[in-house]
């Protein structure tokens, strides 16, 4: 698991729908991804849990190709994304991300906000777009938030339409950066409802976190990450029941003390 | 004494501790109006008294504060100015979309752009080191000396052509602070929805960035609009131009003051219209209203 890339080329037999190999991140010299190997099969919740600083967070911006990996290989569908000719435009019109800080965009009203991509990446018509927005809307609780602006809104309201907003363009991966992390606790509750259902809808996301109460009950897949290596990975109810790692145990430990599990 | 009017209905009846602070507050502000109104009628009296009692002053109000002189030169100059303005609201539009397209040109990353990116730098350089009055002899005499087909030869035109080189480098700079100062993480939420850098620029970061550049821009053309008079060394008929005629013709400085008006009485509403947009901008940053 932990071990560098032997097989850089080879491809598996079962088809993950996202698949990392090595992969190796510096900033100023500092290693903060060590080599990291992760595969996400289709309709898979995977979590990725750590202290602040194991490098969840780079591994998602390498997902989505925000940031250049120094080396190993990511693959979306069978394709490398970290090929240097293909193109980024083309791997983010398929993987969507939500930033711990919504990232929305001021200027705009939710429903703009929301059908940008559908319509200036995706080519959608505006009517279609607009429609599309309206009934994600809907289905999250949001329909009378969409001509407000994003500084009207509570935490939790905005980063349920940043989720929505990445939904509208239909992504087959989502990509979900510590989305709670920004909220009042009882704004967190809201935003899980939408990714619990989103599991439902048989999404395929991968989530970094740190509430690991929902970690547990959301996630196929559980992984530990310290200092850039993804150290021990596994179904969720084996990783926090009877995790094989010692530093897994401390870290859990760690935060079943500070109350946060 | 301070009781406590709680209602059932909810309905709020002032307490007797508020109404007190309330009348204490109505008499602080009338004392604060009268000790401003006081010290600025000193203030004015003791300036006025300094400036009328010096030596020189007999001499002075009658070489610049000659009222028939000023109405003799105040149509010639209203005339002029009529030029400045014409100049003023042409190289504005001209300097708005000059300053962004080098501003822009100083943002591609692409090396197929080097050169581009190269001679915006040294454009923003250059043109801001240079002073405008310079720029105005460089570009009003040198470029006609160079007798190349389609110079314009129009004095008002050149100067003008002038003044859009000196302020573009300045707009230039100001939008590109403004771009700049757009968190990195709305490029990364516009890049990461699968828009183009091209696309997060034109959608996500201009909008953003043009807003917030507003009121130094404002500043930028009411400096703009006085300048306008520096075309006066190349000869049209502005009004600066036209109170030098008229102070010539009589040794009389009071035509200067007829422009100086003028320029005060365009200058002055775009000042507080700036500070205005600064006003509202800040109440809209900070939430819940300004206090």
């Amino acid at each position: 698991m932990t071990g560098p890339a032997t097989e850089p080329t080879a491809e598996p037999a079962t088809a993950p729908l996202l698949r990392v190999e090595g992969v190796w991140k510096n900033y100023h010299g500092h290693h903060v991804l060590r080599g990291v190997d992760l595969e996400v099969a289709p309709h898979e919740v995977v979590c990725l849990i750590g202290a602040s600083g194991s490098g969840k967070s780079t591994l998602l911006r390498c997902l989505n190709l925000l940031e250049t990996v120094d080396d190993g290989a990511v693959w979306l569908d069978g394709r490398e994304i970290t090929d240097p000719a293909a193109d980024p435009d083309e791997v983010r019109k398929r993987i969507g991300m939500v930033f711990q800080s919504y990232n929305l965009f001021p200027h705009m009203t939710v429903l703009d906000n929301i059908t940008l991509a559908p319509v200036r990446v995706h080519r959608r018509s505006r009517r279609e777009a607009v429609a599309r927005a309206r009934a994600l809307l809907e289905r999250f609780g949001l329909a009378d938030k969409a001509d407000a602006y994003p500084d009207r809104l509570s935490g939790g309201q905005q980063q349920r339409v940043a989720i929505v907003r990445a939904m509208a363009c239909e992504p087959s991966v989502l990509l979900l950066d510590e989305v709670t992390s920004a909220l009042d606790p009882e704004l967190v509750t809201e935003v899980m409802g939408v990714i619990r259902e989103l599991k439902q809808a048989g999404m395929t996301m991968v989530m970094a976190t740190h509430e690991m109460g929902f970690a547990r009950d959301i996630a196929d897949t559980v992984c530990f990450l310290e200092n850039g290596v993804l150290l021990e990975r596994g179904p969720a109810e084996q990783i926090f029941t009877e995790p094989r790692e010692p530093r897994t145990r401390a870290f859990l430990q760690r935060v079943l003390e500070s109350g946060r599990l | 004494m301070t009781s406590l009017h709680k209602r059932p209905s909810g309905e709020w009846v002032k307490s007797e501790r508020q109404l007190d602070r309330e009348r204490r507050r109505r008499r602080q502000g009338v004392r604060s109006g009268s000790v401003a109104a006081a010290s600025t009628i000193l203030f004015v009296v003791l300036v006025a008294l300094a400036v009328t009692s010096s030596p020189g002053w007999p001499r002075v109000r009658e070489t610049f504060f000659d009222w028939e002189r000023f109405s003799a030169a105040f149509p010639d100059v209203l005339g002029g100015f009529w030029l400045n303005i014409q100049i003023f609201l042409v190289a504005e539009v001209v300097i708005l979309v000059l300053g962004l397209l080098v501003a822009l040109a100083r943002g591609l990353r692409s090396p197929l752009f080097f050169p581009l990116r190269m001679l915006a730098t040294a454009y923003t350089d250059v043109f801001r080191g240079i002073p405008t009055i310079l720029l105005v002899y460089l570009v009003g005499f040198g470029l006609p000396a160079l007798e190349l087909q389609g110079v314009p030869s129009s004095p008002a035109v050149l100067g003008g052509l002038a003044l859009v080189l000196s302020y573009g480098a300045y707009v230039a700079e100001v939008f590109r602070s403004g771009i700049e100062s757009i968190h990195p993480s709305q490029r990364a939420a516009a890049r990461s929805l699968g828009l183009s850098q091209a696309q997060a620029l034109r959608f996500v970061i201009l909008p953003q960035a043009v807003r917030r550049v507003v009121p130094p821009l404002l500043n930028d053309f009411a400096s703009l609009q006085k300048d306008t008079a520096l075309v006066a060394v190349l000869g049209p008929l502005e009004a600066l131009r036209q109170a030098q005629i008229h102070q010539a013709e009589t040794f009389n400085y009071t035509p200067y003051l007829a422009a100086a008006v003028l320029f005060i009485a365009l200058t002055v509403p775009m000042a507080r219209f700036t500070d205005h947009l600064a006003a509202r901008a800040e109440r809209r940053r900070a939430p819940g209203g300004a206090p």
